[in-house]
């Protein structure tokens, strides 16, 4: 997993609540048996004006031009400013994989869904949350100000305006420590080989039936 | 010993250890795989140069992408067959045990698990589907997780997790006639959204939870996600008890009797404490249905559909007015004079014996309506078919015009073949009503098996207790 410490990057404003992974990647693209690719998918069905297929050639195919992220002021932008429960529904990391193809490292709003939130840690995204008038605020700029850009300190906990406003945000330390050194959880869960092997030797006195 | 909730013993008994920041390190009792969000999981393994931890805690089938017809063809559409493929070859490869496609007992992984007694009280249980918290009816902490846990579970046993806070839903008194579970949880989200049970665990109480069928505590359970909440639950009772004897998986002999010992404990403790306290009285409600574009955009039937004007807030009005927009709705229009065009009785939801019987007993006798394009039953499970079929159902269901499909998740979220066109309107006893959920551009309007058999043959949105 990449590390991610300190970015600094555009900003695109996802004006609307509740956005969920269905909409972040249609199921049709949930077929793939591969972990990458999912870029070009992103918010499929907002983006794009025709009906998407796993296997299009997507630089082809007719855009939405009234989809927010497909206007030419928010190519190319990193962090994506979104509402209150960003991330609801379906547990696919597919969601986190499209958005991290496409180029987000980071993701601001006020709440997030919790399998979605816990899927971004997994794979180098920070999501952060934000109390909603700030989230507000930050609509309301990136919106007023093309090329509105931010930088995100995860080891200082801050996201930094353009102007040298700074808000603080919260993340469990243990989050924190691992996307800040990009640790596999894999590696970190199997150094506890002996606490797994001595829990599951009680449970087998305790609960036998647990193990048939 | 102070009082504990049901989920505090849960929690408690699996604990490995705990990071200091608070983090647990919890172990897995079992674990529920299927084709889509597995394979990443399994190229992890391998890259990694892993195997399973322990294999009989995996049960794995095939769901989203099966073929709800001509299942002997195989599957026609080569992604869909490649990621089923996969599954079986992960499968033989890991030896875990896989109810393939043809196998009598392939369906939706969440009718599945508890039809076969591999659900148990005082389990944790994961699968890498969000409905995964439908196994909670049975007092298992149960949740779902993306590819990386999946992986991280099969390789380990067990998963980081911080402890959710808890919440009561208590739901005392009795259900009027031709109210079901599917609209205590659907009155539910409409009364604390869809994100109002975000952060916490649920359990579900009361009276009229106790007087539910497993059946129906599992609808219930399920749709804990679209309130999100990642895990609900129910305490154990004679109905959890009588559910699991005898099923292939369960305990057996002195285990039995050791296990049903332990089981009776999984309960809140008298005074336990809870974060939250969140009361339905079951008098209250009436049939449900959505008329937006999120489970918490929902009316009694015989309500309308509301007025963006009257939203509460700014964000609110913008989503009212979208969802409208999108669902091809007027405010203020009466839901009964909302008309179908396909309706959907299926998913991990509703698509239990007892949700069939249901639809049925509306079916009986009558016919499915012209304007109606398509309606579709799909057993949840080989098993549930095959128990439909020895009642009659499915005859019930053809008689009046209804198709008769193979089991798996077909129109809920429509990876296979069954899937709305553009513009179509859709009664559907699946969970989500998401935009393009059903197919891209469909219109879905989530309601109970009775609702969406009600409104088959009347070709539009009916109050189910004026036909029964
Ligand atoms: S029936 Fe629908 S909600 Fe349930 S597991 Fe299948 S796709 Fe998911």
């Amino acid at each position: 997993m990449k590390p991610f410490v300190r970015h600094e990057g555009l900003v695109a404003p996802l004006d609307r609540a509740n956005v969920d992974t269905d909409a972040i990647i249609p199921k049709q693209f949930l077929k793939s048996i591969k972990r990458t690719g999912f870029g070009p998918n992103a918010f499929d069905e907002w983006r794009y004006l025709d009906r998407g297929e796993p296997g299009q050639d997507c630089s082809r195919r007719p855009l939405n031009p009234d989809f927010v992220l497909n206007q030419a002021r928010y190519r190319g932008a990193s962090i994506l400013l979104a509402r209150e429960n960003f991330g609801c529904g379906s547990s696919r990391e597919h969601a986190p994989w499209a958005l991290e193809d496409y180029g987000f490292r980071a993701l601001i709003a006020p709440s997030y869904a919790d399998i979605f939130y816990n899927n971004c840690f997994k794979n180098g995204i920070l999501p952060i949350v934000l109390p909603a008038p700030v989230v507000d605020q930050l609509f309301r700029e990136t919106e007023a100000s093309p090329g509105y850009a931010l930088t995100v300190d995860l080891e200082a906990q801050t996201v930094a305006t353009p102007n040298g406003e700074a808000f603080a945000f919260e993340v469990d330390a243990e989050r924190r420590h691992r996307l800040l050194h990009g640790l596999d959880d894999i590696g970190i869960t199997l150094t506890h080989v002996d606490k797994i092997r001595a829990y599951e030797a009680r449970r087998r006195q305790e609960t036998p039936w647990l193990f048939l | 010993m102070t009082a504990r909730t049901l989920y505090d013993k849960l929690w408690d008994s699996h604990v490995v250890d705990v990071a200091p920041d608070g983090t647990a390190l919890i172990y897995i009792d079992r674990h529920l795989v299927h084709e889509v969000t597995s394979p990443q999981a399994f190229e992890g393994l391998k890259i990694a140069g892993r195997k399973p931890w322990r294999v009989a805690s995996v049960l794995a089938t095939p769901d989203h992408n099966v073929p709800t017809t001509g299942r002997d063809q195989g599957i026609a559409d080569p992604v869909s067959r490649l990621q089923v493929a996969t599954l079986d070859a992960n499968c033989r490869e890991f030896g875990l045990t896989e109810f393939r496609m043809d196998d009598a007992r392939q369906g939706i992984v969440h009718v599945i698990g508890p039809e076969q007694g591999f659900t148990q009280p005082g389990m944790t249980l994961v699968c890498g589907d969000s409905h995964t918290s439908t196994h909670g009816a049975f007092a298992a902490l149960a949740f779902g997780i993306g590819t990386s846990e999946v992986e991280h579970v099969l390789a380990t046993q067990c998963l980081w997790q911080k402890k959710s806070r808890s919440m009561l839903v208590k739901v005392e008194g009795e259900l009027g006639r031709g109210v079901t579970a599917k609209d205590i949880v659907l009155a539910l989200i409409g009364r604390i959204g869809t994100a109002g049970g975000t952060g916490y665990a649920i359990e579900f109480g009361g009276s009229a939870i106790r007087a539910l069928s497993m059946e129906g505590r599992m609808t219930i359970c399920n749709m804990a996600i679209e309130a999100g909440a990642r895990a609900g639950m129910v305490a154990v009772d004679e109905h959890t008890v009588d559910y699991l004897h005898g099923r292939p998986y369960a305990p057996r002999g002195a285990l039995w009797d050791q296990a049903v010992a332990y089981w009776r404990s999984l309960r809140s403790d008298e005074g336990a404490r809870f974060d939250t306290v969140v009361e339905l009285p079951a008098a209250g409600i009436r049939p449900q249905v959505t008329w937006g574009t999120s489970p918490e955009m929902v009316v009694p039937v015989d309500g309308r559909v509301p007025d963006p004007a009257e939203a509460p807030d700014a964000v609110k009005r913008g989503d009212w007015e979208r969802a409208l927009q999108y669902m091809g709705l007027k405010p203020h229009t009466p839901v009964s004079e909302i008309p179908v065009d396909k309706v959907f009785i299926g998913s991990c939801t509703n698509s239990r014996i007892e949700d069939l019987r249901e639809a049925a007993a509306v079916a009986k006798g009558r016919r499915v309506a012209a304007g109606v394009k398509l309606a579709l039953v799909v057993p949840g499970s080989g098993l549930v078919k095959h128990q439909a079929e020895a009642e009659g159902l499915d005859k019930i269901f053809k008689e009046a015009g209804f198709e008769w499909r193979e089991p798996g998740c077909s129109m809920c979220l429509a990876m296979n073949d069954d899937r709305l066109e553009p513009g179509e309107r859709c009664a559907s006893t699946s969970n989500r009503n998401f935009e393009g959920r059903q197919g891209q551009g469909g219109r879905t309007h989530l309601v109970s098996p009775a609702m969406a058999a009600a409104a088959a043959v009347f070709g539009h949105f009916v109050d189910v207790r004026d036909v029964q």
